[in-house]
Order: C-alpha cells, then structure tokens, then sequence
C-alpha cells in the first residue's frame, strides 16, 4: 500500500494538537481532585519586579516604532528576496519578473518616502 | 527506606499493603512501584525553578552554585526564572533590608503554588550583622513563610546545594492526603501574605503574626 508522501504530517498534526490537550486536561484534573485555586489580589497583581503595580497592564503602546520596522524591511528583508531574484535572473518567466518587480517596487516608494522625509538624516 | 517495619502504617498508600523492604527487592529484580504521589513529587523536587534575584552577598556564592564548578544542574534548579510566576523557589539570598522587604514580598505573592522558601544566609534568617542596626530586616521569616534555613556568612555553594538536597527530601516527604499533607494543596492554606509599607520608622505592619511570633522567653531553671 502506498501511502501519500505527506501523510505524515497528518499524524504530526494530530500529535501536535493531542499532546498539549492531554497536559491541559491532566492539569485540569489535578486541579480538580488535590489543588484548588486560590487567587487573590496580590498574587493576581501586575508584575513589576516586586514594585506596587501602577495602572493597568493594557497599556496603550506607541507606535512611532513603524518607520523603524519600514526601514528594517526595505534594507534587510529585501536583500534577503533580492540574492535569489538576481541568481534566477536569467531563467524567469515573465510572471515572475513582474511579481518581483512589483514587491521592488512598493519597496522602493517606501525607500523614496523616508529620503524625502528626511528620515535617512542621522539626527 | 530502612526504618519502615511492619507495625508502621505503610507510607504510601497507593503501594498498599507493600513493605519498602519488599518494594526494594522488587526495584532489584526490575520491577518499579510508585505511587501518584511518588511520581509528583518525584518530579517537582528535581525540577526546582528558583527565582532570579539576589540581594547581597549570598547572591554571589548562588550565582556560583550555579556555575560549572558546583552546578546546581545536577540538582534540576538551574532554571532561574525572571518572572516570578514561573518560579517555585525563592532563594532570599542576602540583606533584606526595610525598603526591600515590601518588594520580596510581594514577588513571594506573586509565585504560585507550590513555592518554597530558601532564608541564605545570616541577614536573611535574622538580619546578621546588620541585627542591631535601623534599616535592616531580622529575618525574612517576620513576613514569609522559611523551609530552608542556610546559616553562614556567606554561606559557600556548598552549603546552598546541601539546603537544596533538604528542600528535595522536604518535597518528597509531602503526602496528597493525611497528616503529612502538603501545604499548597490544603484548601485552608492561606496563598496571600500582606505586604508591608515602608513607614516612617519602621515596617507597617512589622511582622505577619500568621507566620512569626516573637520567641519568648525562656523558662528559667
């Protein structure tokens, strides 16, 4: 009998989601029968490293960090697309080169947007 | 293992009606018996998180065990965790003093069950040196409860892995059910412990009368 090449990953799959069910639901049963819960307000408190929690832990986070994590896209993550694109030059089909020149492309606006901000100037 | 006769209840009560000395002849032959009690407490006591913190001195000689020289890995407590709530131990490692008291116990709050408590060292048991002083606890034990007293000046790794051996044998002594229960699975067993503020003079409240009472004075002769 000859099984599908990728049936192992089914089994995989199924290990994957049986054994951290199987831990929860002996935790769970543990729980239940020898060890009761018992929360409460200092031990449920925000942990700050043993310091009176101020405020809540759902904080607003913000979110200047974007131009950081544009620049890390166009400068690092494109190279990473960029070696294989220029080593499989010569032998892409046409689709291909326009995928690729599309993904360059939005890249390079974003390039374009922080010179013109002004964004590549060490302050 | 040895002590066990047969007049004596049987230790473990999933083992039945079972001796040690004929559970030992049958280890020999192997075949091994346990109990769910056994198990459970055969794993947490060699899977010891300590907490990741230290306040003085003493902290150094820890972070020593935990190097290769001693390797408190040969124990399972290599694990020092930053949050404490993935830790099992607190190892008071050092001088608390009154502006730290407050933090080490709420950081002892915010472990979960079980935890365990190491006092290493002279400060952390009463205060040390530091004894007659203004601004220095006499002892962690005012505020929490102590499983493991370490004594010494520092204490040297060794002595902090001998206090972790004892730890070991207190885990695997803790029975699910009777006399010997655990603490942590007793439903009456209080998990919070007030926190004190840091008062004018001195701590507020200056000790947790649940855990510590001043010791009396002895009778005389």
């Amino acid at each position: 009998m000859q099984s599908h090449p990728y049936a192992f990953l089914a089994l995989f799959l199924a290990v994957a989601i049986a054994f951290p069910l199987i831990m929860l639901g002996v935790a769970a049963l543990w729980v239940k029968f020898y060890q009761a819960p018992k929360p409460g307000p200092r031990k449920n408190a925000t942990y700050e490293c043993g310091l009176a929690p101020s405020g809540d832990s759902w904080i607003q986070f913000k979110a200047h960090y974007y131009l950081y994590a544009i620049l890390f896209l166009i400068f690092d993550v494109e190279v990473l697309f960029l070696l294989p694109f220029a080593v499989a030059f010569t032998g892409l089909s046409t689709g291909a080169l326009a995928a690729m020149l599309v993904f360059i492309l939005l890249l390079a606006e974003g390039l374009v947007w922080a010179w013109h901000r002004g964004y590549l100037e060490w302050k | 293992m040895s002590d066990a006769t047969a007049s004596q209840p049987a230790p473990f009560p999933a083992a039945g009606n079972i001796t040690d000395a004929e559970r030992e002849e049958l280890r020999r032959h192997g075949i091994l018996l346990t109990s769910l009690e056994e198990l459970y407490n055969w794993g947490r006591s060699n899977s010891i998180w300590p907490l990741q913190f230290g306040l003085a001195c003493c902290a150094i000689e820890m972070i020593a065990a935990a190097t290769a020289r001693f390797d408190i890995a040969r124990f399972g407590a290599e694990i020092f965790r930053p949050s404490p709530r993935q830790a099992d131990l607190m190892i008071v490692s050092g001088t608390v003093t009154k502006k730290m008291a407050p933090q080490v116990v709420r950081l002892w709050n915010q472990m979960p069950e079980p935890k365990y408590c190491i006092a290493m060292g002279a400060c952390a048991i009463s205060g040390g040196p530091f004894k007659q002083g203004y601004n220095v606890l006499k002892g962690i034990d005012r505020f929490i409860p102590v499983d493991i007293y370490i004594p010494g000046c520092p204490p040297r790794p060794e002595a902090l892995l001998h206090g972790l051996m004892k730890l070991q044998e207190q885990i695997k002594a803790e029975r699910l059910s009777g006399p010997a229960q655990a603490r942590h699975t007793r439903p009456e067993h209080e998990s919070e412990f007030p926190v004190p503020e840091y008062g004018a003079h001195d701590l507020v409240p200056p000790k947790n009368p649940d855990v510590w009472e001043p010791p009396s004075a002895p009778p005389h002769a």
